[in-house]
């Protein structure tokens, strides 16, 4: 199903603020005063691109920064602020060549026609190298930002009212996807036809309506933005239980799951593939990368060390929805081939620290990885789909007037 | 002569979706391709042009139910594009047209905060309005903001951005590695705004960008248009490129500041202008009729008149006479997603005025089109246009051009190898950015924020 050479896995890193460690600001390599420089975003996206990484994903909320899962906080003691996902990814991307570029967008309270051609763009501005993180957000905060709707409130139980919010989130979310892929296949790729002798320059029956009617939202398109290089550009989203896990089946080419263990991931990847041939996409390449922190020191030591004194000065160990790694490049490598193993396509690794996690990857983990065999030595292909294996997918609407 | 000379702006809107682009041109390339972007901005950026500008459109035109296919058709996200441009060039600001009406202004405002945050301050918006459900269809607000609203959000939109930009002053950030203070203020970013069309409130969570605000244009001709503009905007695109009309129009908009407490150099005005250059004045003369003829078509001729007729016209020959029928006058118009169409606001006079204008030079539909339309602003030798643009700018006519080349990317290197040194010679032009951002090269203080407005107030 994939054209990934057998026994290769994929590596992108999720970049957010200085790091994940939310203490991670404070290490001297963390360049905290830079977090608002073009500067910053391009040196780390290099950084990864020299490991050869297939991609990048980059954090954004419609929010500040919170410890607290659903309220803002007044903490002055941690990186509060972030640019536009979007708007980074495309400052990086002429400065780039091969690396995947893969912004968060959130689907809440932002509007699918505009982020369809923004990441269109993006498609157009990096030759074939965008995609975007889905995700939704039930912060009443973040609702009363835009103040065109409340967001119900999820409480801390698993009650029906709660269930049924985060249900209709991420229905919400799953019509959005559907609005921003039909307006990418909106355009098909010849529409544009220059014909001088009859003075046409593009062939309007190749631009499509895509009439999509939902619960949510309507949007008649097409876009205005032709279809982008890669066609589709990849949308990717994290998912921690059956709903977002339904999500990415249906909607998705990536999917980013947390489990701890290898048999946890055999299990979430039996999940995944089961909520896929429910919804009829069984056939098409889906990718489950598995998400970890990590914390990577030459010294298994140093790692625990480094990691124990950010902890002591955020005041309280770190904990995170997805599993920690705390040691070398080695070891964390043996564990990737490990849950490679069990049915994981790739990893996304989140550095605890930007400025020291990143280059562990790219020159620790990168070089661990080749020598047993399971990374790539040089970019093989020209777009992110090329990277990922997967196939350029055909227009819709060009195969339905086939 | 005691009046010392004013120096001009120059600004370039890259060609794209009108019938000012001649994309049959062999010479013409992509107007998507990221690389047409990056000639054309570094084209303007090696001539020190003040600022490169997109236009927007959120919904393709159609005429008579079909998507209208004679002109360019489509175009990059504005947001995108310019983020990306922000890399490949270090000095060019970077304007966009963003809609008040089909956006929500904490997205907006991080956006262009943003923007100018990743190019070191070089960010401006146009701020335009749209009525039309047409366009709504494509958004989740959906349909009809009635026309009498379209500025009412529009300035609300805005002063709510201005809002959230201001709601960090720019020193909150204290980043102190060894204290573990990162935040000076437990409180950056808190807005709370409640008006007709916005009830908002929480944090804004992108600190102040390089030039606190982004550059806000405006480009409205109706009185409410110039209204707006004399009270919000740094520079107002107007369409009003001759002498007589740049006067008048740079009067009167510029005689509304006063009221806003403002002083007549905080607004500068930009017509749009396109151009055709030839080695001799009678060389451009031809290449101007030349391009005009291949600007409108027999088909966009057509199309053109129905714009005003409202009626299917596609039986007419456009070689031949106007049409005797008069135009049909209601709301639901032939073609959506237009500007021009509101132009002609009185369609029954304007069609009498065509036809007798036809009449009297013996002009066909075609003739009629390319003579009232799309006439170049400067045709001439280098030093023609030089001087013109010059004369004009001097003249108090405008402050400067917004130039729309009509070939995609290349359509602005000869103006900026031939015409920009001799704008320099004259005195009138910069030789070398004088600054970092584009406040800087366009005149224009950098907004304190909060605290200095209170002072003033």
């Amino acid at each position: 199903m994939f054209s990934t050479p057998p026994g290769h896995l994929h590596l992108a890193v999720a970049l957010d603020g200085t790091g994940w460690h939310p203490a991670s600001w404070r290490e001297p390599v963390a360049r905290p005063r830079d977090l608002f420089t073009a500067a910053y975003w391009t040196d780390l996206v290099t950084e990864a691109e020299r490991g050869l990484l297939d991609f990048v994903t980059v954090e954004d909320g419609l929010g500040p920064q919170s410890s607290r899962f659903l309220d803002p906080d007044d903490r002055t003691d941690q990186v509060r602020g972030r640019l536009d996902a979007v708007l980074v990814a495309s400052r990086v991307a002429p400065l780039t060549r091969h690396i995947g570029l893969v912004p968060t967008v959130v689907a809440t309270h932002t509007e699918p026609f505009h982020i369809s051609k923004a990441i269109a763009t993006l498609d157009h501005v990096s030759t074939g190298r965008a995609g975007l993180r889905v995700q939704i957000t039930a912060r009443p905060n973040e609702a009363a930002h835009f103040g065109r709707r409340t967001v119900p409130r999820i409480d801390a139980h698993d009650s029906p009212a709660a269930r049924q919010a985060v249900t209709d989130l991420f229905d919400e979310a799953a019509d959005y996807v559907e609005v921003v892929r039909r307006l990418w296949d909106s355009w098909e790729d010849d529409a544009e036809i220059r014909d001088a002798a009859t003075g046409r320059f593009i062939d309007r029956g190749k631009l499509h309506h895509i009439d999509f009617e939902g619960r949510h939202f309507s949007v008649k398109g097409p876009s205005v933005t032709p279809r982008p290089p890669q066609g589709q550009p990849l949308v990717t989203a994290l998912a921690h239980d059956t709903l977002p896990y339904r999500l990415v089946a249906r909607a998705a080419d990536i999917g980013y799951v947390t489990p701890h263990d290898a048999d946890e991931a055999r299990a979430v990847v039996a999940r995944i593939r089961a909520e896929q041939e429910a919804a009829g996409r069984a056939a098409e390449p889906l990718h489950v990368f598995g998400d970890l922190v990590v914390f990577l020191d030459e010294d298994p030591a140093t790692a625990t060390a480094r990691r124990e004194r950010l902890d002591a000065l955020a005041g309280q160990p770190y904990t995170s929805d997805a599993p920690v790694f705390t040691g070398t490049p080695s070891r964390l490598a043996d564990l990737l081939v490990e849950w490679h193993g069990a049915g994981l396509t790739g990893f996304r690794l989140r550095p605890a620290v930007a400025g020291h996690d990143l280059p562990a990857i790219t020159r620790g983990l990168v070089p661990e990885l080749r020598r047993r065999g399971v990374f790539r030595r040089a970019y093989e292909a020209g777009s992110l789909r090329g990277l990922l294996g997967l196939p350029r997918p055909a227009n819709r609407f060009a195969a339905a007037t086939a | 002569m005691s009046k010392p000379l004013k120096q001009v702006h120059l600004a370039a809107h890259f060609p794209g979706v009108n019938n000012t682009t001649v994309w049959s041109d062999p010479r013409a390339g992509s107007h998507i391709e990221f690389s047409s972007f990056v000639h054309f901005a570094r084209t303007a950026e090696r001539a020190r042009f003040d600022f490169l500008f997109l236009a927007e459109g959120l919904r393709l035109r159609e005429q008579g139910g079909r998507i209208y296919d004679l002109d360019v058709v489509g175009r990059p996200d504005t947001f995108t594009v310019l983020a990306a441009l922000a890399a490949v060039t270090e000095h060019l600001g970077l304007a966009g047209t963003i809609n008040s009406t089909f956006n929500e202004p904490y997205e907006v405002a991080r956006q262009f905060a943003s923007l100018d945050h990743l190019s070191g301050g070089r960010s401006a918006w146009n701020v335009v309005t749209s009525w039309d459900a047409f366009t709504g269809e494509n958004f989740r607000r959906g349909g009809f903001l009635p026309q009498e609203e379209r500025y009412s959000r529009a300035k609300e939109f805005l002063a709510t951005a201005n809002e959230l930009f201001d709601s960090w002053r720019g020193d909150e950030i204290l980043a102190d590695q060894e204290t573990g203070t990162f935040l000076r203020d437990a409180q950056a970013g808190a807005f709370a705004h409640t008006g007709r069309h916005f009830d908002i409130h929480g944090r804004f969570n992108v600190p102040r960008s390089p030039q606190g605000r982004p550059v806000v244009f405006q480009a409205g001709d109706s009185d409410e248009g110039r209204e707006f503009a004399a009270a919000e905007a740094d520079a107002v695109f107007s369409r009003h490129g001759t002498l007589e009309a740049g006067r008048a129009f740079c009067t009167d908009v510029k005689s509304r500041l006063a009221k806003y407490g403002r002083r007549p150099d905080q607004l500068l005005v930009l017509p749009a202008a396109t151009f055709a250059l030839a080695d001799t004045d009678a060389e451009a003369e031809e290449l101007a009729r030349e391009v005009r003829r291949r600007q409108v078509s027999g088909a966009t001729a057509l199309r053109h008149l129905e714009f005003v007729w409202n009626r299917d016209l596609s039986a007419y020959d456009p070689d031949g006479p106007l049409p005797d029928i008069d135009p049909h006058v209601g709301d639901d118009h032939l073609s959506k997603g237009r500007a021009q169409v509101r132009m002609y606001r009185d369609p029954l006079a304007t069609a009498r005025e065509w036809r007798e204008l036809a009449a009297a030079n013996k002009w066909s539909i075609r003739d009629l089109v390319i003579n009232t339309g799309n006439r170049q602003n400067f045709v001439g030798s280098p030093a023609t246009v030089a001087k013109a643009v010059d004369d004009l700018v001097q003249a108090d006519a405008c402050d400067g051009f917004i130039l729309v080349p009509h070939l995609t990317p290349g359509g602005l290197d000869e103006f900026a190898d031939k015409v920009v040194p001799l704008l320099q010679e004259r005195g009138v032009f910069r030789t070398e950015y004088e600054g970092t951002t584009l406040r800087d090269h366009l005149g224009l203080a950098r907004p304190d924020g909060p605290r200095s407005e209170r002072a003033a107030s």
